[in-house]
């Protein structure tokens, strides 16, 4: 749920309850992300690591 | 045929067997998705739930998945953030275990609701008011959680890791797997602790309702701590398990004591403030209900003191007292027996706290209420168990799950494998072949 859905109300509850799985979600989709794009640099410019 | 993808260094059965092997858990899981089936083409009228059980099997199922499950935030949480490399040995099990648990909450979940098209309703309509609300976006999104801690795992397989992109997109996310890892104790602490919440806010249950800190009752700490506690026994119990039935050492001991240790003593901490919290609840909490103890064990065929004394003594002083000394956790036997237990007291409290709420009477006019779930729930509860089987199976013959496996179960040179094609396909002589259980 979003704050332009037609049921969000500006209160407590839907602040802390949906803030807090955006934040989540937000924190895994940057992470992701991040690791995402940096492989996709990382090959492109074919850097060597090959083994961790 | 299937050697190229099997680990370096590392011996397996052959392929044939594997797939023998397969063949019980898939046969019980083709039975549970046939009930599963049912319970969505036919209704929930397949299973034995009614007015008096809203919540049966399935709820116990799912709490007691996601509470042995807890292994794999704490056991997380211990490496990658107070940075215990002793459990490098054993974290990649304890992250897909947790991932199957979780992945099984969800599916028994999905069988759960009746209509899982409109799974998403909570999401998109949620009930703020509710704290199942919150168990359900904190599950899903630890379960997102798992997968990303899962996933490079599976990119270490010798050939997806070949490919560049994957190679680097694993080591990326080992790179930053502590800010998953914080995430998903985040999430954890609060949907167990959310779990063990609803019991404790039905004021109309006395049994379940408990008095607490600010919006959370005492039950939303309790559940936190036992996953937390009793989660990392389920993970050694299903390593020693694995090993046991594929007849090698594949993880490390002092991961298995330092684990078994830590856990001893959050289960000593645990039991004790769930024994206070009894005492107050069976002289202060459920008298101010009008309520005596022996209300709620008495008068029933099923529910008797028994199962209180089972739960706080037998499975958790024991399990808590072996474990906090060395002795008991460097015996073999001693340990079998605390993991275990400590197992089943963390599963019983998940009943008691699911089905014994709903079957204690509450008004002066109602008599207790019995369950017994349909063939349609049990199967569909075993259902997670024979595909968690399977995956371990799977992962546990392509993926590098224990990294000290090749260490610790060193190849004879003469089943060693050639430099270029490290991968062992072994050669099996009649009467010499490896028996299923290696599979």
């Amino acid at each position: 749920m979003f704050p332009f859905s037609f049921e969000w109300i500006w209160d407590m509850g839907h602040v802390v309850f949906m803030g807090g799985l955006w934040y989540a979600l937000t924190i895994i989709g940057l992470g992701m992300t991040y690791c995402i794009i940096k492989a996709a640099l990382d090959t492109l410019k074919g850097n060597g690591d090959h083994h961790h | 045929m299937d050697s190229a993808l099997i680990p370096k260094g590392v011996k397996r059965a052959p392929l044939w067997q594997f797939i023998l092997f397969l063949g019980a858990p898939g046969t019980v899981a083709l039975w549970g998705v046939y009930a599963m089936l049912l319970c969505w083409f036919k209704g929930l009228n397949q299973t034995n739930m009614n007015d008096a059980y809203g919540f049966a099997l399935w709820i116990w199922a799912d709490l007691a998945v996601i509470a042995v499950g807890g292994g794999a935030f704490f056991s997380g949480l211990l490496r990658y953030i107070f940075g215990k490399d002793v459990l490098k040995s054993i974290i990649n099990y304890a992250v897909l275990i947790g991932f199957i648990c979780y992945s099984s909450a969800l599916l028994i979940l999905a069988i759960d609701i009746g209509q899982p098209l409109r799974g998403w309703f909570i999401f998109w309509h949620a009930n703020v008011h509710s704290m199942l609300t919150e168990v359900a976006f904190c599950l899903s999104a630890y379960f997102c959680v798992l997968t990303i801690e899962y996933i490079p795992l599976i990119l270490e397989n010798r050939q997806i890791d070949k490919v560049p992109f994957f190679h680097k997109l694993g080591h990326n996310m080992h790179e930053i797997m502590a800010v998953f890892a914080a995430t998903g104790a985040f999430l954890s602490f609060f949907h167990q602790g959310s779990l063990g919440g609803v019991a404790g806010v039905l004021y109309g249950r006395p049994f379940g309702f408990r008095e607490g800190l600010f919006i959370w009752p005492w039950t939303f700490f309790l559940y936190t701590w036992s996953a937390a506690a009793c989660g990392p026994c389920f993970t050694i119990l299903v390593t020693k398990i694995t090993e046991k039935v594929t007849r090698k050492k594949l993880v490390k001991d002092d991961a298995i004591e330092f684990l078994a240790k830590v856990s001893g003593w959050m289960i000593l901490a645990y039991i004790t403030a769930k024994t206070i919290d009894t005492w107050y609840w069976a002289t202060v909490t459920a008298p101010s209900k009008g309520f005596a103890l022996m209300d709620f064990y008495s008068n029933n065929p099923f529910y008797g003191i028994w199962i209180l004394i089972v739960e706080v003594v037998v499975c958790g002083f024991v399990p808590a007292l072996i474990l906090i000394t060395a002795k008991g956790r460097k015996n073999n036997k001693a340990l079998w027996t605390a993991v275990i237990l400590a197992v089943v007291g963390v599963c019983l409290n998940r009943w008691v706290m699911v089905l014994q709420v709903l079957a204690v009477p509450v008004l002066t006019f109602e008599n207790w209420v019995m369950y017994i779930p349909s063939w349609q729930e049990i199967a569909t509860t075993i259902l997670p168990v024979a595909y968690g089987i399977i995956l371990i199976a799977v992962s546990y013959r392509y993926l590098p799950v224990f990294p000290h496996e090749a260490e610790l179960n060193p190849l004879e040179p003469s089943t060693a494998p050639e430099p270029e094609s490290a991968a062992v396909e072994l050669p099996v002589e009649p009467g010499q072949g490896l028996i299923p259980a290696e599979a």
